[in-house]
């Protein structure tokens, strides 16, 4: 199959006034293209500074990411934990951020918008403001900022966190249904292994810090992500997972959950 | 758009009204309450009215600098000095905000200069003022200036460096570059932070402009309250306080009421 992004042995070491911590060790990953890819790991194991090194806000400190393009800005489009819209500015004016600042609002990207509100049902909101819109319907104009700048590949950094139970099963399956739409490649990183395994067509499960791959599992069923959590093998994939990241600790006490005092 | 209510909830609207009426009617009745005793209480001589005056008094006070033209004149330039610092500061510590905001190592090197400056009573450079940029309106201003642009330039500043973490990230993940974090989400965030920021420098502006007219001045209604004191016409001094009270009230209504449209607009 056909890569579109490789790590070679990424490392990334931090440096702070409290001493360095280094919280990737030698991340070995291929992303297919069009694939729907899942990082799962304990909280604080440094998943997120694995996008921000994919999305090219950082760099690592040892090893190499292969895309073909110098710049990995210029070709992932990234989506936050909260759907992070601009109060002050309407639903259209929230998607022309992006093109905004890399200045390329121009009339194709403005029609190429406005079919995009049109199609993901958001035309008839396009000038109401954030605070207007539900939970579900915010997080789609998040994910259309991102997709009017042609990303090839979306990072999702949890991004349904934010969200009640019931919304976030609806709007994950929105997401992922839209990104598969657009041909897009996608990666997604969580801590809630059933959201993964729902939504992923490859689950990678990283170690704890230093964060390293541990394993990954093909996600074989098929359906949409609501059909996926009703079937037997569901289950199976679960407790891989959660075997895998380890949570208990010699102890026998539950790692990466805060005690309480 | 009339919406129809249910038959409760008009009644409930009418009693809520009429509690918002009531507590007008008790806050006016109060203040005629304090005029006319005011009144009598001097009329009988229970109170003297050479030390505290009179509404009477102070009514043919202003009437006399009506008549004379100059309460205009001395009105003028108060409101013109206040007005002229209130907008000086408000510019120029906004301005200093950006400035400090661009960069974290001058914002570092000058913190403690502002942490001092801002402790310091302003009204002790009054002479340095006066010998500096000379008696008069331009020392007013500098005076009104000083009061408020360090606390104008720290709360921006503060509201600046408080947008949200994640925000920043979306603008660096767009590949935005410091200036288009600046006008497309640093400053349209912080418009509710600058809108809180006039309503403390309406208040300043009016300290700064009375303080100054107290140490150096030839007009204006601080003018008129020092004179009125060492003459011992405390008719001119209260009644020169009560117009004071009256245009500050009024300046502050009106940027009360731009906050209230802009922050309509803002949704």
């Amino acid at each position: 199959m056909e890569s579109v992004l490789d790590l070679r042995n990424v490392s990334l070491t931090y440096y702070g006034k409290k001493g360095e911590t280094k919280a990737l060790s030698d991340i070995n990953l291929s992303i297919y293209k069009g694939e729907f890819f899942g990082i799962v790991g304990p909280s604080g194991s440094g998943k997120t500074t694995l996008l921000s090194i994919l999305a090219g806000i950082m760099k690592p400190t040892e090893g190499e990411i292969l895309s073909g393009e110098e710049n990995l800005r210029d070709i992932t489009g990234y989506m936050l934990q909260r759907d992070q819209l601009f109060k002050w500015r309407t639903i259209t004016d929230n998607v022309m951020l992006g093109l905004e600042i890399k200045g390329k609002k121009n009339k194709e990207t403005i029609a190429y918008a406005e079919e995009l509100l049109k199609k993901y049902s958001l035309f008839d909101v396009k000038d109401k403001h954030p605070d207007e819109l539900s939970g579900g319907m915010r997080q789609r104009t998040a994910l259309i900022r991102t997709l009017v700048l042609n990303p090839r590949i979306i990072l999702l950094d949890e991004p349904f966190s934010a969200l009640d139970f019931q919304t976030r099963l609806s709007v994950g399956e929105d997401v992922r249904m839209i990104i598969k739409n657009e041909g897009i490649t996608a990666i997604l990183v969580t801590h809630d292994i059933s959201e993964a395994i729902a939504l992923c067509d490859r689950v990678a499960v990283l170690t704890r810090r230093p964060a390293t791959v541990k394993s990954i599992y093909e996600i074989q069923m098929s359906g949409d992500s609501f059909q996926r959590r009703e079937k037997p093998e569901f289950q199976q994939y679960f407790h891989k997972i959660w075997r895998d990241l380890d949570l208990q600790d010699e102890e026998g006490t539950l790692k990466g959950i805060p005690k309480v005092p | 758009m009339k919406k129809e209510h249910s038959k409760e909830y008009q009644k409930y609207l009418n009693r809520q009204k009429g509690v918002t009426i009531g507590i007008t009617a008790i806050q006016i009745g109060i203040l005629i309450l304090f005029v006319a005793l005011w009144q009598v209480l001097t009329d009988a001589k229970v109170m003297d009215s050479f030390i505290v005056s009179s509404p009477k008094k102070m009514y043919e006070v202003l009437v006399t600098l009506i008549s004379g033209g100059e309460l205009w004149h001395h009105v003028w330039t108060t409101l013109y000095e206040t007005i002229l610092s209130f907008l000086l500061s408000t510019i120029i510590g906004t301005m200093v905000a950006i400035v400090l905001w661009f960069s974290a190592t001058l914002r570092r090197v000058i913190e403690p200069y502002l942490v001092v400056l801002n402790a310091l009573p302003k009204i002790a450079l009054g002479p340095i003022i006066i010998i500096w940029v000379g008696a008069g309106t331009k020392a007013i201003v500098v005076m009104g200036v000083l009061i408020s642009v360090i606390i104008t330039i720290i709360n921006t500043l503060t509201g600046f460096i408080n947008v949200d973490k994640e925000k920043l990230l979306l603008m660096k993940t767009l590949n935005a570059n410091k200036f288009q974090t600046l006008t497309k989400l640093v400053l349209p965030a912080n418009i509710p932070t600058i809108m809180a920021c006039l309503k403390i420098n309406v208040g300043l502006s009016w300290v700064g402009t009375i303080m100054g007219e107290y140490i150096s001045s030839k007009a204006g209604l601080g003018y008129l309250i020092i004179y009125g004191g060492q003459v011992f016409n405390l008719s001119l001094v209260m009644c020169s306080t009560v117009i004071l009270c009256l245009l500050a009230a009024v300046m502050y209504a009106i940027v009360a009421l731009l906050e209230h449209l802009v922050k309509r607009k803002l949704g």
